[in-house]
């Protein structure tokens, strides 16, 4: 396929993937500060601004974090190119750029979230923004579920997949990593009430809560981190998110499983293997914000190594592709 | 609602006659509609616009930047189109464009009509879609104009006239596709009962003509639609025509000359591409051969062209027979390369060039149509009689600096149909683009077309950019009987 259809498709699956999980984010915070009497703004604002990574844009526009200069800034705010809006918008028009090649039904459902955002943009009342980000979540899931049924699972699919994967599993380190630290030392809370509320929120954020529920039971800060890092077969877990990204990562290149054909495929891979062996004492004795923050750089790097493998392809050619169409 | 308050005004209506009766073939569309319950057309109206929206099938408007997508309006109403009508249509049209691609060979080979003084050579040699680099050129089967689309005009003297012949890259066909889709879901009994022709094979055929185009010897062909990027008008037809036909759609960063042949990058290297349909003008598709500062092309695709090593449809070149200055040629053109009378009438055209022609159109301003031959869109012109004193003096200035660039019409009482306004239906002004395929195999001709309408009341400029809608253009069959496509059940259920 096109390198520049390619190159869309992984990203317009990432665009989605974060503005849902831009949702996530707000609407738990949301329902969190809530809970908690008396919490001043900025102590549980502005740890969500960090979460997203663009904290220093934030400062410049807006200063100190409230409920609704936070909410404007990460849903709508048009300056923050990862805000929701920003993030629906550019996969749109990655969509639309690519509409010929993935389904009709996967180009309405994405010009449809759009419109939708962009009407919510100018009508949302904050006072009750809770059916918004359901909807936003809600419009995500249609789009990978309409992804699934609708389109050929083949190059372009696992190319869309391996995206919304790794950006995923980005995502996901970044809110333990901010929340944890956050959560951890408020030794008041410690086996109260607001403990629970506080972690059951994080699990929320990653619409973990239920899942964790059935395969742990209790609230325990480090099987939370177990859930969320290690586990293999929640689909919002590091781990899983890796294993599948892989899946596809072989499926694209045509590499056996445990081999690799290029740069971007044997970083993937160590990275894989890491997890696949990975234990939590190991995290925690390692560090476990070096551990989340080795983890992102990773992930970074293999973002880094599939443009230049597959997106900016060099000028030579490979012997094989041109000999098989010379014939 | 109902069309018994509907006044044809003295114009001549597609589907009224003089005396208010529906023309032939049109009663039953009209009967149908006249008993819908109230407001049930408006209903349906709003509901094809909001699948537009859904759709996407927007263009953008240049110079507008806040609102830069639109959808074209469409209104409900179809054209209905007679089936003996449409017949003359369809031999008038393959017999211009027959004459019109021996003319673009002729041009860039011998120049045979040049010397025979049939046309000014200069005329031609100075024309604005003239390329110096096509001379010599010979495109696979002697096929320059592979995909046409044609504007005509309906009178008040009930004939069609060619407006402009659109040998570059005439976009539209998309909605043509669209609409019928849209109308099918809308009117599914109505449509059923009229035994319209089918244009929902478009695609294939273009797919067909198309590869037919590959150089020798290449068995399975690839072939590519080149558009100039998302922030092009007609952006969304391109990506339509490449899906519908399933070929891949490219930008000029995706293509690539290799040991001279043309290549797509692709995510496993380098892949050969044998037959383009660009949709981009021959300025820019390669800055070695045309315009040096062009960004979007691709240096050395006209070497690799004239090697035959790929196909382009349209040939680099066509630009030449639709030059409006050309146009008024045409007659001529058609007489002298297959000796027969044009079967569709021109429209009588002033060539400012000629003493006489520029002396009258300078004395009626007011009462002709005044056409820059270099402009399209709808952009720089004058229409007389809608026009202030002012404007006509600003165009009788421009005339006489540069005579060779402006030709004038009279102003054509252009037919109406009616168009659903709120609660009423009120008379528009329209044209009719047919889409032609011309390929090894002969001309094809979709029957109908996209039927533009001009929706400021009064208003005879149908371009999209300036304001205009379309509507489905209904080709009726002349042997009668169930339309092709009448299998088709509306998506909901409903029945009209």
């Amino acid at each position: 396929m096109l390198s520049r259809v390619a190159n869309s498709i992984y990203w317009l699956n990432r665009y989605v993937e974060r503005a849902e999980n831009v949702a996530r984010f707000i609407d738990a915070n949301y329902h969190m500060t809530l809970d908690i009497p008396d919490s001043d703004d900025a102590d549980q604002w502005q740890p969500l601004i960090n979460t997203t990574g663009d904290h220093e844009l934030f400062k410049k526009l807006y200063g100190v974090a409230n409920r609704e200069n936070a909410i404007e800034f990460l849903a709508f705010d048009r300056n923050n190119p990862n805000s929701i809006y920003s993030c629906v918008r550019a996969a749109r028009e990655n969509g639309r750029s690519v509409r010929e090649y993935i389904s009709s039904e996967m180009w309405e459902q994405l010009n449809t979230f759009y419109l939708m955002i962009n009407t919510a943009a100018k009508e949302v009342s904050m006072d009750l923004p809770h059916q918004f980000f359901v909807d936003i979540m809600n419009a995500s899931h249609a789009f990978i579920g309409i992804t699934d049924s609708t389109m050929n699972h083949g190059e372009g699919w696992h190319f869309g997949r391996m995206g919304r994967m790794l950006e995923r599993a980005d995502k996901t380190t970044r809110l333990l990593d901010v929340k944890y630290f956050i959560l951890l030392p408020s030794v008041d809370y410690v086996g109260s009430a607001y403990d629970n509320i506080l972690w059951g929120a994080l699990l929320r954020s990653a619409s973990a809560f239920e899942m964790y529920r059935k395969r742990h039971g209790r609230i325990d800060p480090k099987k939370i981190v177990d859930f969320l890092l290690l586990d293999a077969n929640f689909p919002r877990a590091v781990h899983h998110c890796i294993v599948t990204a892989m899946i596809s990562m072989n499926n694209i290149t045509g590499s056996p499983r445990g081999t690799y054909a290029n740069k971007a495929e044997q970083s993937l891979g160590r990275l894989l293997s890491e997890f696949n062996f990975a234990s939590l004492e190991d995290i925690f004795k390692h560090g476990l914000h070096e551990y989340l923050d080795n983890t992102q750089t990773r992930i970074n790097t293999v973002g880094a190594e599939i443009h230049e493998v597959f997106f900016s392809p060099k000028l030579v050619e490979s012997p094989k592709a041109v000999k098989t169409i010379v014939e | 609602m109902r069309f018994d308050g509907y006044d044809t005004e003295g114009f001549y209506d597609e589907l009224f006659d003089a005396q208010g009766n529906p023309h032939p073939g049109a009663d039953l569309l009209i009967k149908r509609i006249n008993g819908l319950p109230e407001s049930e057309l408006q209903r349906r109206q709003k509901a094809a616009e909001r699948a537009l929206l859904n759709l996407g099938i927007t263009f953008n408007v240049y110079g507008n930047e806040s609102q830069s997508e639109k959808i074209f309006p469409f209104d409900i109403v179809p054209r209905i189109v007679q089936a003996k009508e449409w017949e003359e249509m369809e031999r008038g049209l393959k017999q211009r464009i027959t004459a019109l691609n021996c003319f673009i060979d002729d041009v860039y080979n011998e120049q045979k009509i040049l010397k025979d003084g049939i046309i000014p050579a200069d005329l031609v040699l100075s024309a604005d879609g003239f390329r110096k680099p096509c001379i010599g050129l010979k495109p696979p089967g002697g096929i320059w104009c592979h995909i046409t689309g044609t504007d005509l005009v309906r009178a008040g003297d009930g004939k069609y006239y060619v407006l402009e012949d659109n040998l570059r890259c005439p976009s539209g066909v998309s909605y043509v596709l669209e609409n019928r889709l849209l109308m099918k879901r809308t009117f599914p009994m109505v449509f059923d009962a009229c035994s319209v022709q089918p244009v929902t094979d478009y695609p294939s055929r273009l797919l067909e003509m198309l590869q037919g185009l590959a150089p020798a010897g290449v068995r399975a062909p690839v072939v590519a639609v080149w558009t100039p990027g998302i922030y092009n008008s007609a952006y969304f037809e391109h990506s339509f025509l490449a899906q519908q036909m399933g070929v891949p759609l490219v930008e000029g960063g995706d293509l690539t000359v290799h040991q001279g042949e043309v290549m797509m990058r692709t995510t496993k290297g380098l892949e050969r591409v044998d037959v383009i349909y660009r949709r981009i003008d021959d300025d820019f598709i390669d800055p070695k051969a045309f315009r040096a500062d062009s960004m979007l092309g691709v240096p050395g695709l006209m070497k690799a062209y004239s090697k035959g090593k790929v196909a382009l449809a349209n040939a680099p070149g066509t630009g030449v027979a639709d030059d409006k200055a050309v146009y008024a040629y045409v007659p001529e053109i058609i007489r002298y390369y297959l000796d027969e009378e044009p079967i569709l009438n021109n429209v009588p055209t002033y060539a400012c060039w000629r003493e006489d022609d520029c002396k009258y159109v300078l004395e009626n301003l007011d009462k002709l149509v005044v056409k820059a031959v270099n402009e399209s869109g709808g952009y720089g012109m004058l229409v007389g009689p809608h026009s202030t004193k002012e404007e006509q003096a600003e165009f009788a200035k421009r005339i006489k600096a540069s005579p060779r660039t402006y030709i004038a019409q009279p102003t054509l009482a252009l037919s109406r149909v009616p168009v659903l306004m709120d609660d009423h239906f009120e008379g528009r002004h329209v044209d009719l683009r047919p889409y032609i395929l011309y390929g090894k195999e002969g001309i094809y001709v979709l029957p109908g077309g996209l039927t533009r309408v001009a929706l400021k009341k009064g208003s005879l400029v149908v371009n999209s950019s300036q304001g205009g809608g379309s509507k489905d253009t209904w080709v009726l069959d002349a042997e009668g009987g169930a339309s092709p496509e009448s299998s088709m059940q509306s998506q909901n259920g409903e029945v009209l």
